[in-house]
C-alpha cells in the first residue's frame, strides 16, 4: 500500500519532495532544462525540528526525537514563492525543491508532475513495496487449532 | 504570496544579526546615544532600524505586539516568515512594535516581577526622526554625567523609571538609526 499522490495539491508535493532522493530532484531538473533565475529569500539552513507523536494516533502528544531538516526559500523573476523543506543536512536539495514548487504554481506543472514528480513517487512506491515483501515472507501466521471443548 | 512581502531578511544571517545585536546591545548600554541599525528591511512603513531589530530580537519563544499603527497583514506575515515569533496582545508582548501614539500607554504591558524583573516587555518606537520631540536630560547607568535626548514623550518615560527595578525598556528607532532608553535611566525634562 502506497500513498496516492495528487499532484494539484501544493501539501502532496511538498511531501513527495521532502523525501525523495536528491539525485532524482536534481536530474529531474537538469533533464527538462530548468533552471530559472531566482532570488534567495532565505538561504538554504540547516536546523532541528522536534518530532512529535501520538500514541495510536490518539493519545497524548510527546516527544518522539529531533531530526535535522535543511529549509530554503526563494522567488522567481515572475514573482512566484517556493518553499523547500528537506529531511537531513542537504542544502543542494532544498535549492531544488524551493524550484520545484515555484515552477509547480505556473505553466510548468504538468511538465513536471509528469516527468518528475510521478517517477519518484513510482520508485519510492517500488522500494517500500520490495521491503515490504521481503518482511512478508517471514510473516508467520499463528492460529489455534479447535480445541474440542465439547 | 507576493515575494515583496517576504523579502528583506538578512542576506548574511550570521554576520548581520550579530552587527545588529552588537549595536543594540552599545545602544542600551549608552543610553540617548545614537547607533546605526542596518542590514534588514521590512514592508513599506517600517524603518530599517526596527526591522533588523525584530530579525535580530524575535524569534518562537518571545510575543511580538503589533500596535494599530503597524498592525498590517504585510507586517504580520513578515514577522511570521521570517521570525515565527507568536503574535500577542500588550499584556502578553516581549517586544512591542509600533508609533509612539498607537503603543501608548505603558500600562498594559508587563513590567517584569521583583523575582523576574526580565519578564517584562521592550518597546520599538517607531518615529520621524530620533531628534524630534520634548527635550530631556537622562542620567544613571552609563551615562557619565549627563545626555541630552528627545522622547515623544516624557511623562510616562519618568514614571516608568520610578518603578525601577520592574519597569518596560524602550529602542527608538528611525530609518537606519536607534537609540535606547533602559528602565535604569532618570528621565529629566528640560
Amino acid at each position: 500500500m502506497s500513498k496516492k499522490y495528487d499532484f494539484a495539491k501544493r501539501q502532496d508535493w511538498l511531501g513527495l519532495l521532502a523525501v525523495a532522493p536528491q539525485a532524482e530532484v536534481s536530474d529531474g531538473l537538469d533533464r527538462l532544462g530548468l533552471s530559472p533565475a531566482f532570488t534567495w529569500l532565505r538561504k538554504p539552513q540547516i536546523g532541528s525540528v522536534m518530532v512529535r507523536g501520538r500514541q495510536g494516533g490518539t493519545g497524548a502528544p510527546f516527544n518522539l526525537g529531533e531530526m535535522t531538516v535543511t529549509r530554503a526559500s526563494l522567488t522567481l523573476e515572475d514573482g512566484r514563492v517556493g518553499h523547500g523543506y528537506v529531511q537531513g543536512r542537504a542544502l543542494q536539495k532544498a535549492e531544488h525543491c524551493a524550484l520545484i514548487d515555484a515552477l509547480m504554481q505556473g505553466e510548468e506543472a504538468t511538465r513536471i508532475a509528469d516527468q518528475i514528480l510521478e517517477p519518484i513517487a513510482k520508485s519510492l512506491a517500488a522500494q517500500k513495496a520490495e521491503t515490504a515483501g521481503k518482511a512478508a515472507q517471514t510473516k508467520v501466521d499463528f492460529f489455534t487449532m479447535a480445541r474440542g471443548e465439547d | 504570496m507576493e515575494a515583496a512581502v517576504l523579502s528583506g531578511g538578512f542576506s548574511d544571517p550570521a554576520l548581520q544579526s550579530a552587527r545588529a545585536f552588537r549595536a543594540i546591545m552599545d545602544a542600551m548600554a549608552r543610553p540617548g546615544r545614537t547607533y546605526i541599525l542596518d542590514g534588514g528591511h521590512g514592508p513599506d512603513g517600517l524603518s530599517r532600524a526596527a526591522a533588523s531589530a525584530v530579525l535580530t530580537l524575535c524569534d518562537p519563544d518571545t510575543g511580538l505586539y503589533l500596535a494599530p499603527s503597524h498592525d498590517t497583514p504585510d507586517l504580520r506575515r513578515w514577522v511570521t516568515f521570517h521570525t515565527s515569533a507568536p503574535l500577542v496582545s500588550q499584556s502578553e508582548a516581549s517586544f512591542a512594535l509600533g508609533a509612539w501614539d498607537s503603543l501608548s500607554p505603558l500600562d498594559p504591558y508587563p513590567i517584569g516581577t521583583p523575582e523576574y524583573p526580565d519578564r517584562s516587555t521592550t518597546l520599538i518606537v517607531e518615529r520621524a526622526g530620533l531628534g524630534d520631540g520634548v527635550a530631556v536630560r537622562l542620567s544613571g547607568p552609563g551615562i557619565e554625567t549627563t545626555q541630552d535626548a528627545h522622547l515623544p514623550d516624557a511623562g510616562p518615560f519618568v514614571r516608568n523609571a520610578a518603578l525601577y527595578p520592574l519597569g518596560v525598556d524602550a529602542l527608538f528607532t528611525s530609518e537606519d538609526q536607534v537609540m535606547a532608553l533602559p528602565r535604569s535611566t532618570q528621565v529629566e525634562v528640560l
